[in-house]
Order: structure tokens, then C-alpha cells, then sequence
């Protein structure tokens, strides 16, 4: 099985790899021929992008043509359609929503949002109380959404919105692709605490979405949700990043500049501490990855995002420390920008620090991965719930 | 470590299914020959559980690296280190650490084919038992003065104190670091050789003795020197000893969190389960979580080990020793917290695990020393 899945992929990159050399073939035009070649998402059927074969053969896949000059930047410039909308797609939506949205999402002729968090909804996501409400074949939306990454650039968002009030939270929601051109939809800026505006705020006021826009049925938008956030974890837990990168070469670099000399023995051997604990993640990273791919996945695989979090803010708080009189600096100033990208990959040690402040909120607090490894790992009770069973217009709300 | 177990390549980290299979073994063997009625036996009465070591020989454990030729099983250090990961769960008083991966490895790398042949099968039967003698009374690595050798005859005189032998009272053969004019060498001396004196110290974690050994004119034959190079095989005793306690730190750090997991499940204040008030659940979560790391710094090492991977080696041993050392002291005081007034009581199994991280930290170079080695070999 798996020897016929090889020559399969092996064939159609060979076959893609003839037609449109990856070093010589114009970026958007190179993945909508990749799309055709099924080899956009792997284990998607045929004509969706996907050979039917298993999905661990894409890192295969994106590594071959990486090596042949070719670039997969779109899974990253638009990681909230090819890496969380298109599994979401395949799942719930129609085969005209399919055929429709694929192609164009993965070369990139379409930027793809997610609206999922509210100001009044975070670490709650299902309390959410952007409304939709039917008026023929048509919803009209009316709400706010928070943290949208790539919102000003988006064509099509991904939104979860409440159409029944008088049922439990989870069971009144229903999930849309809405059309980010659409009339009485204002996507703001949000400027975050590096000057730099990477999130927008979404409102939308009478906003129309035809039904057949929606994905799943209605009332079923917590499942559809979850489908998307399940095809989150996956998107992001990909490569196991080299010894020493990351925060904490900024660390080491800062050590270097400032302390070299000096060699302050605290200083070292707290910057030490924090290398050993970084190599330990990255080799707990390694080992989730060996075991998954074993198919004997164990806790290893659930820790990873709360201890990168909190250490990454250590590192990056400490490397500032290191720096001295220079830590009062911002170099360049703020810039009040609008990145396009999600993630500034070539941050300095300024930027990154305070960056580094939202990894204990973003996809998921410290608080509530605790609570979930706590929960689902460990297997301890919960809290009691006090809005358990009551309709969503009766549940207490800031 | 050209002696030891021929190098393989590189192991995975997941364990195979013979690995596996072997922690089971070893899991229910000491599951019901070393529970925690009979920890406290031993250790109350200062020695070692004789009946569990005798079980860990007749499964070939006491000789898993030693070469098949010499009466071992020719296993590696990977398989080694599952077994420390569970002699750390129950805390099994028996002299492996000094015997099984100390003195064995010294010999291994240091001694001449005639003396391993001589020395190592009767370690493997779990007949013999070794002990390292290194440290001076200060707990200083391989100090002058610590024991110094002088020649005499054909032979050497030893003299001078050592401190800290781990399982230093209850081992059969010593394997001493001493001072000659040639700088340092490895003797291998009987236990109970006229002028050796062995005194236990009053330790903090009563389940692994130690001794303060004095030596006062012992007579060495000329053959009881190590053939080989004794700097090397110091060093490599002394690295497979740092790696294997990490692995039985992870072990430790393993068995408190299942531990005080199922408490925090059971124990109800206020109506409800203690597990379930966030501040009980989050120290647990991060008690999870470092331990998975934990693990895989140990294992790392373990399997580095295994391959002879001498460079990666002065990464990953100090890397896994400091790292597990910390993530198992501060399990086992969080342990304690949660326990609430149970887990202060000498009744409760909590204070074991406590004494056996403060103490294991402690062993070998507390975690401050071996970041400084780590630092060194990174240029920081």
C-alpha cells in the first residue's frame, strides 16, 4: 500500500516537476499547477487538490520542491485558508464549496481569515454573540470580531456565528464563509503593543450571507468550529526548528555582545538554564514527532505550546536584560505597520520581546492548556460549570 | 569507551517492542519485589535489599552491559536506562548505580581483557558488588589528597580517606581513584582488605548508602591496577553515572506526578476533588509537562550513550543532569504541597522521593556545575 502511495507522489511531482520547473515557473502559477497535480493538500481525492494517499506524504512533497527552488511560502501567507479553512472545507462544505474555493485559496488568489474571537469571547469561544439571523435564502450578520490575522487582505473568512439564543452556548451557533467585500463589513486595524497592526477587528453591520455559504448545518457551527481549530494544531506543529535557534540565539547573541568579556557567572549561568530548557523542548518536539508518526502519540505531544510559551517570554524578557541601556531601545521606533505576513519571522530581540507577550493568550491561554492537560492528560475533575444547560441568553456576560 | 558494548547506531526515541516488553519485566518484577513496606525495611536498617538484587541478577540486569563472554547480556545503555527509570519509581535500595554502571564501566573502559575476564563475570552473577571510590571527604572529584598510592614491593601501598562511596558499606570490590607519581589511577581491591576502614555517613536519603572509606597502609598487588588508561575510564564511568541517574530522576519525577495526581483526584475539600481547583490542576499541568522534557533529555542521552556519541555526550549528559535534576526536586516539594499535612509525615512516602532528588541533585555536580560544562563546551 504504502509502495504504491510512493511511486503515486513520486510520479505526479515528477510529472509537475516537467511542466512547470519550480525555479522557473512564476510562484502563483507554480501552485495553481501543484493544486492540479494533487499535490496542494496529499490526502485530499483527486480534483480537490490531494492524491488520496496519506497526508504524511506532503512534507515529501513541499520538501522536494523547496530543494528544486520552488517555494510553499503560501501555506504560511495564508495559513488560515490552506491550513485550517481547507480541512474545514472538505469536512462540511458541499462539493461546489470545493470545487469553488480550493484552487484559488492555494495559489494564492484568494487570502483567507478565520473570525472566531470576540471581545466578549475568548478563552470562551462559544459564548460568542456575533448573531446571524434568516431572512429568506439570506443571513444577515451583525457583530464584532477580534484578533483576525490577515483580515485586511482576506477575500473570504471563516465565521462562526450565533443563530439560536435560547439553547446552551455549544448548540446555537452556525459556521458561514463570508465574503470579506461584502456590504457592512469594516475591517479596522489593531494595533498591538509592538506599534505593529499583524490582527484587525471585524465589524459587521447588516452584512448579508447566503445560505448556501454555510458550512454544516445550522446549529451544528461548535463541531464545524472545532474541525477548523483541530486542522490549527496541525498546521502549526510541523518542523522541529535546529539546536539553538530561535529566542534563544537572540539570547546568546545578546550574551555574546554585552558579556563575552565580562563573563558575569549569574547571568551565565541562567542564560545556560534556559538553553538546556529550550533543547529539552526541542528534543521533546522530536520525540512527539517520532511517536506520532509510530502511531503511538503520548502527553509528549500535548505540552509543547504552553512550555514554549512561558519560556519563550523568559528568554525574550532576559535577552533585554543582557542588553543593558540598550533594553531602553526600541531601534527603528514604532512603526505602526500593517505586516503581511502572520508571523515576523526576522524580528529583532526588541520586537520579539514584547511580541513574545501574547504566546501565553494566543490559540489557547497558559491558563486553559493547563486546565486541558490537567483535564484530558492527567484526567482530573473539572470545574463545576455554571452555564451548563442554560439557554446562552441567560449566561452572565462582560 | 572502546571496551564497552560495541557502539550501534543512533536509537530512536521511541522504544522498541523488546525495550518495551523489558520495562514491563522490570516494572512487575520490582512492582511486588520492592514495594514501599520493604524500602522502608531496608533503609531503616542501613543496608540493601538483598532479595530484590538477587531477582535483578537472575533477569541478567546486574550484568545488562557486560559483555556476553564476561556473563552479562551485551545490552546497551538505552536498555540500562529503562531499568534506571524504574529503579527510580520504587526507589529500590540495590547497588546499581554503583555497581551496575560506576564500577562496571570503569572496568570496562580501563581494565586490560584478562581482568575483565577476571573480574566482571562474578558482578554480572550479582555475586560481586562494586563500588567507585573517587571523591575526597569534601565531596571533591578525584582530589589530591584524597587516597594516594605509593609503590611498595611489587605492588602499591593505598593511604587516605575518601568520601561519599555510594553503596561504599555493602560493595564487595572497590574500584579506587588514587594518586600516584604518574598522576591518577583505577585499583580494583577487595572490600574487606586488611586496612581498609568503612564507616556509613549519616545520610539525607537513607534508600542510597554512603560511606566515608579510610585506607591506612592497604596492600595492593601489582594486577589490581587497571591496565588500561584510568583517566578515560574515570570519565566514562562518571558520564554513564550522570546519564543513568537522570534517567532514574525521570523515573522519580514520573512516579510522584502519577502519584499526586491520583491524591489530587481522590482527596475532597470543600465537596469537591482537589484536582479540580485550578491552582491544585495548573502546578500538576506544569509538573506534566516537565516531566515530558525531562524525559526526553534523559532518553536523549541515554541513546547517545548507547552509540558512543562521545561530542554529543558533553551536550546531553550535563543537558539531562541538570535539567532532570531540577524538574525532580521541584516535583517532589510540589508533591509535598499538594499532599497538604499527609505529605509532611514520615508515614507518607512523599519525604522519600524529596530526599532522593535534593540528594541525587547533588551527586555528581549539582545542576549549576554541569551548566557551567555545558556553557564551556557552547562558548557562552
Amino acid at each position: 500500500m504504502s509502495t504504491d502511495e510512493r511511486q503515486l507522489v513520486e510520479s505526479a511531482i515528477e510529472d509537475l516537476f516537467a511542466s512547470h520547473p519550480p525555479a522557473d515557473t512564476p510562484e502563483k502559477e507554480f501552485w495553481g499547477a501543484q493544486f492540479d497535480a494533487g499535490l496542494a493538500w496529499v490526502q485530499h481525492p483527486e480534483g480537490f487538490g490531494g492524491l488520496g494517499v496519506g497526508p504524511r506524504w506532503q512534507a515529501e512533497v513541499d520538501r522536494r520542491i523547496n530543494e528544486a527552488g520552488g517555494s510553499t511560502r503560501n501555506r504560511y501567507l495564508n495559513v488560515l485558508g490552506i491550513g485550517m479553512g481547507a480541512g474545514t472545507i472538505m469536512a462540511h462544505g458541499t462539493p461546489a464549496h470545493q470545487e469553488r474555493f480550493l484552487r484559488p485559496m492555494f495559489a494564492m488568489e484568494e487570502i483567507w481569515c478565520q473570525l472566531f474571537s470576540e471581545p466578549g469571547a475568548g478563552s470562551d469561544l462559544a459564548a460568542l454573540a456575533t448573531t446571524a439571523k434568516k431572512d429568506g435564502d439570506t443571513w444577515i450578520v451583525n457583530g464584532q470580531k477580534v484578533w483576525t490575522t490577515l483580515g485586511h487582505l482576506a477575500k473570504w473568512g471563516l465565521l462562526v456565528t450565533r443563530t439560536d439564543p435560547d439553547v446552551p452556548k455549544h448548540a446555537g451557533l452556525t459556521y458561514f464563509i463570508v465574503d470579506m467585500e461584502a456590504p457592512g463589513v469594516d475591517v479596522r486595524p489593531l494595533y498591538q503593543i509592538t506599534g505593529e497592526a499583524e490582527f484587525n477587528e471585524v465589524y459587521f453591520t447588516d452584512t448579508p450571507v447566503d445560505d448556501d455559504m454555510r458550512l454544516g448545518e445550522v446549529g451544528q457551527g461548535w463541531a464545524v468550529s472545532m474541525t477548523t481549530l483541530m486542522n490549527e494544531r496541525v498546521a502549526i506543529g510541523g518542523n522541529v526548528s535546529p539546536r539553538g535557534s530561535g529566542s534563544i540565539a537572540h539570547a546568546v547573541e545578546a550574551w555574546q555582545k554585552m558579556h563575552g568579556e565580562d563573563g558575569d557567572a549569574g547571568l551565565r549561568d541562567q542564560l545556560t538554564a534556559y538553553w538546556v530548557e529550550s533543547e529539552a523542548m526541542r528534543l521533546t518536539a522530536i520525540r512527539a514527532k517520532e511517536a506520532a508518526q509510530k502511531g503511538t502519540p503520548g502527553p509528549e505531544g500535548s505540552t509543547a505550546k504552553l512550555q514554549w510559551a512561558d519560556l519563550n517570554k523568559a528568554i525574550t524578557s532576559f535577552t533585554i536584560d543582557l542588553l543593558g541601556p540598550e533594553g531602553m531601545t526600541y531601534p527603528g521606533g514604532y512603526e505602526f505597520t500593517r505586516p503581511e505576513q502572520t508571523a515576523n519571522r526576522e524580528s529583532s530581540a526588541h520586537k520579539a520581546y514584547l511580541r513574545a507577550r501574547a504566546n501565553s493568550i494566543e490559540g489557547g491561554t497558559s491558563e486553559v492548556m493547563k486546565n486541558i492537560l490537567g483535564e484530558r492528560v492527567l484526567g482530573l475533575p473539572g470545574e463545576p460549570r455554571v452555564d451548563k444547560n442554560v439557554p446562552w441568553r441567560e449566561v452572565p456576560r462582560s | 569507551m572502546s571496551a564497552l558494548t560495541a557502539p550501534a547506531p543512533v536509537q530512536p526515541f521511541v522504544l522498541s517492542d523488546e525495550q518495551r516488553a523489558l520495562t514491563e519485566m522490570v516494572r512487575d518484577m520490582l512492582q511486588s519485589a520492592s514495594p514501599t513496606e520493604r524500602v522502608r525495611e531496608v533503609m531503616m536498617d542501613g543496608g540493601f535489599d538483598q532479595t530484590t538484587y538477587a531477582q535483578l541478577a537472575e533477569l541478567g540486569l546486574t550484568g545488562l552491559t557486560i559483555a556476553e563472554e564476561h556473563g552479562g547480556a551485551g545490552a546497551s545503555f538505552v536498555e540500562l536506562s529503562v531499568v534506571f527509570e524504574e529503579l527510580g519509581r520504587r526507589l529500590a535500595c540495590v547497588p546499581m548505580l554503583s555497581s551496575a554502571v560506576l564500577g562496571t564501566t570503569a572496568i570496562q573502559v580501563a581494565a586490560s581483557a584478562e581482568q575483565q575476564a577476571a573480574w566482571l563475570p562474578d558482578v554480572a552473577a550479582g555475586t560481586a558488588r562494586l563500588a567507585l571510590v573517587h571523591l575526597d571527604p569534601a565531596g571533591r572529584l578525584a582530589a589530591d589528597p584524597g587516597v594516594r598510592a605509593s609503590a611498595s614491593g611489587d605492588g602499591v601501598t593505598l593511604d587516605g580517606t575518601a568520601g561519599y562511596v555510594i553503596d561504599g558499606m555493602s560493595a564487595t570490590h572497590l574500584v579506587v581513584a588514587a594518586t600516584t607519581d604518574e598522576g591518577l589511577k583505577l585499583f580494583h581491591v577487595p572490600a574487606d582488605a586488611d586496612g581498609i576502614e568503612r564507616r556509613p555517613i549519616d545520610v539525607l536519603d537513607l534508600t542510597r548508602p554512603q560511606a566515608t572509606i579510610v585506607f591506612s597502609g592497604v596492600e595492593v598487588a601489582a594486577d589490581a591496577a587497571l591496565a588500561g588508561n584510568s583517566q578515560a575510564g574515570l570519565h566514562a564511568a562518571l558520564t554513564a553515572g550522570v546519564v543513568m541517574l537522570a534517567c532514574e530522576q525521570v523515573g522519580g519525577t514520573r512516579e510522584v506526578l502519577a502519584r499526586t495526581t491520583q491524591y489530587a483526584r481522590e482527596r475532597v475539600q470543600f465537596g469537591r476533588a482537589i484536582g479540580s481547583f485550578q491552582a491544585v490542576k495548573h502546578r500538576l499541568a506544569e509538573m506534566l509537562v516537565q516531566s515530558e522534557s525531562a524525559r526526553s533529555a534523559a532518553y536523549h542521552a541515554a541513546r547517545m550513550l548507547a552509540a558512543h556519541e562521545i561530542e554529543e555526550l558533553r551536550v546531553a549528559a550535563p543537558l539531562a543532569k541538570s535539567y532532570c535534576s531540577e524538574v525532580y526536586e521541584r516535583s517532589t516539594a510540589d508533591s509535598i504541597q499538594l499532599h497538604g499535612g499527609i505529605g509532611f509525615t514520615w508515614e507518607h512516602d512523599a519525604h522519600l522521593f524529596f530526599k532522593r532528588a535534593k540528594s541525587s541533585k547533588l551527586m555528581f555536580g549539582s545542576p549549576k556545575h554541569h551548566r557551567a560544562l555545558l556553557a564551556d563546551v557552547l562558548g557562552l
